[in-house]
């Protein structure tokens, strides 16, 4: 029996490898470190330029008239949790129903795969394309903006969101589920819903949670659609007061008081979308392993 | 209405729960009679022309190395292989008379009919409770207290109910492996299905928990027809009565499972039960 040879080794080889190995490492690290830092930055600006106006009064009193002292948000910040809100109870529905078609019944199909092409286009549409295409269709019909036609933007926007995350984690339940279901005489219907949407559901619901942060940012949508109000509303056939625009408008504006609120509803939205991602990920990542 | 499958001639026909041991003892009875099965996996053809009959209150079990057709015979029996575009079958499954494979069986009632258990427990992401109350559900319009009786008798006849009894409303995912694979059988065994197909039940199951599924294979074959693929062919001849060795999608020897472990007509046979090949 011959000793197996361990005296291959060259130091040379070894060396170069560290030294290849050292500046991969580097180079992905400062790649890192330049996204952290931009990202890192723009929060220290927002936190600097906008904590200071965050008070009772941004969340109390409605946007000040031009020139006028003072002045809060409320109606911004009541436009927009309508508009999302009513945009959430629409889009969740059909997304997800999207989806489930999309696993459970259509898959090869077709209408699936030409539902999933629409679907990765809407999902890199620009958004003021689609802002557009609801002022044309919508908008301009009624001949005046309102807050129903805002949430339809930010619906087509959450939609396609919604309906790939759903398709994603419905897939990530494994077939041997949906025999067990079928085995014990279990319509489709029943199988679809009552147990693979329920094994997928923390899944389901943080990809409805990031749409819903996808569409709180959203301005261009509404720039057409719900405009913006300077007045307190809640008439969702009106025009609609939202953060978005509200900091849009402000934050060109020439009063100080306007720019030092455009600042403060963006540290807001930041914030709520913030919150709203890490509760995605925290409170329903348990769920997924329990 | 030809072609439905009707359950009320199956049931007077004895394919209910309570007639089985019933009529056992009186004569055989054949659950399930295939003939010239065919299979198809798109172009390849995994089943050849096979024949065999399963007989009521008895065990079979279908031995046999991998990818022999094994499974894909347990699946056609409940028609299992429908979920999946590109697979066929060919031939007849006689279940009380009635062809299983005929165009336009509801297969939904066929396999509250015909349960199976898989390989891997697959327990739904919902408490024990409701894992077995929601087969139940699909068929039966039970009251709280029936239910809370089925879903007790369910899980006595799966041996896990000492262990489940407290914790009936935690997620069925909260068991162990054996448990889990127990509650699907107890799930399998709640809708009281004429026929229970397991597909190596044991296979992901340390010894222990492997015992007390086998124990209730003994258990339940006096009220159930239970078709059993398995790897272990110590498992097939301590649970089966009857047991079928396949070998690339035919089937070898068919046979009284003493007769085919001590005695197999067939080379073959003879060849993998002792380990010569396998």
């Amino acid at each position: 029996m011959s000793k197996p040879k361990f005296s291959n080794h060259n130091p040379d080889l070894f060396r170069r490898r560290k030294l290849a190995n050292m500046i991969g490492l580097s180079l992905s690290i400062s790649a890192m470190a330049v996204g952290m830092l931009i990202l890192i930055w723009i929060l220290a600006v927002l936190f600097y330029k906008g904590f200071s106006e965050i008070d009772l009064e941004i969340f109390t009193m409605n946007a000040p008239a031009p020139g006028s002292e003072g002045g809060g948000l409320l109606n911004a910040i009541v436009g927009s949790l309508l508009l999302v809100g009513s945009c959430t109870l629409i889009s969740t529905p059909i997304g997800v129903m999207a989806g489930i078609y999309l696993t459970e019944y259509g898959d090869r199909s077709r209408v699936a795969g030409i539902t999933r092409f629409i679907t990765d286009i809407m999902l890199s549409a620009p958004s003021i394309v689609i802002g557009l295409f609801v002022y044309a269709i919508f908008v301009a019909q009624i001949k005046h903006f309102s807050g129903w036609a805002g949430t339809v933007a930010l619906a087509l926007i959450a939609v396609p969101v919604i309906v790939r995350t759903t398709e994603n984690m419905l897939r990530l339940v494994p077939s041997t589920l949906r025999e067990a279901a079928y085995a014990l005489g279990a319509p489709k219907w029943k199988v679809s819903f009552n147990i693979i949407l329920r094994a997928a559901q923390s899944g389901v619901m943080t990809g409805i949670l990031l749409a819903i942060a996808r569409v709180s940012g959203e301005t261009a949508p509404l720039l057409f659609t719900a405009l913006n109000n300077q007045f307190f509303s809640i008439n969702m056939n009106a025009p609609m007061a939202n953060l978005p625009v509200t900091i849009f408008q402000f934050a060109m504006s020439p009063y100080e008081n306007w720019n030092g609120l455009a600042w403060g509803g963006a540290l807001l939205i930041t914030m709520a979308v913030l919150t709203l991602n890490i509760l995605a990920r925290v409170v329903f990542r348990e769920k997924v392993q329990g | 209405m030809k072609s439905m499958f009707d359950l009320n001639k199956i049931d007077a026909q004895g394919g209910g729960v309570e007639n089985t041991n019933k009529q056992a003892h009186q004569e055989t009875v054949n659950v399930l009679e295939v003939r010239n099965l065919n299979f198809y996996y798109g172009k390849f053809q995994g089943l050849k022309d096979i024949n065999l009959n399963i007989e009521q209150g008895k065990v079979t079990a279908f031995i046999g190395p991998s990818g022999c057709g094994k499974s894909t015979l347990l699946r056609t029996l409940n028609r299992m292989y429908d979920l999946y575009p590109g697979q066929r079958a060919e031939g007849e499954i006689n279940f009380f008379g009635e062809n299983i494979l005929a165009p336009g069986q509801d297969l939904n009632l066929l396999r509250s009919r015909i349960g199976m258990v898989f390989q891997k427990p697959t327990p739904f992401p919902m408490s024990i409770y409701e894992n077995i109350a929601f087969g139940v559900r699909l068929y039966e319009n039970l009251s709280r207290s029936e239910m809370d009786e089925r879903v007790e008798w369910a899980l006595k006849k799966a041996a896990l109910w000492n262990e489940a009894k407290d914790k009936l409303n935690q997620s069925g995912l909260s068991l162990s492996g054996g448990q889990q694979q127990r509650l699907c059988i107890a799930r399998g065994v709640a809708v009281k299905p004429s026929v229970i197909l397991l597909d190596e039940p044991t296979s992901a199951l340390d010894p222990i928990s492997t015992g007390k599924v086998e124990e209730l294979v003994h258990e339940l074959k006096h009220e159930y027809t239970i078709a059993i693929v398995t790897h272990n062919m110590q498992q097939a001849a301590r649970v089966s009565d009857y047991t079928a060795y396949m070998y690339l999608g035919n089937l070898v020897e068919f046979g009284k499972t003493d007769e085919l472990f001590i005695k197999p007509k067939r080379k073959e046979t003879e060849d993998y039960i002792t380990g010569r090949f396998g």
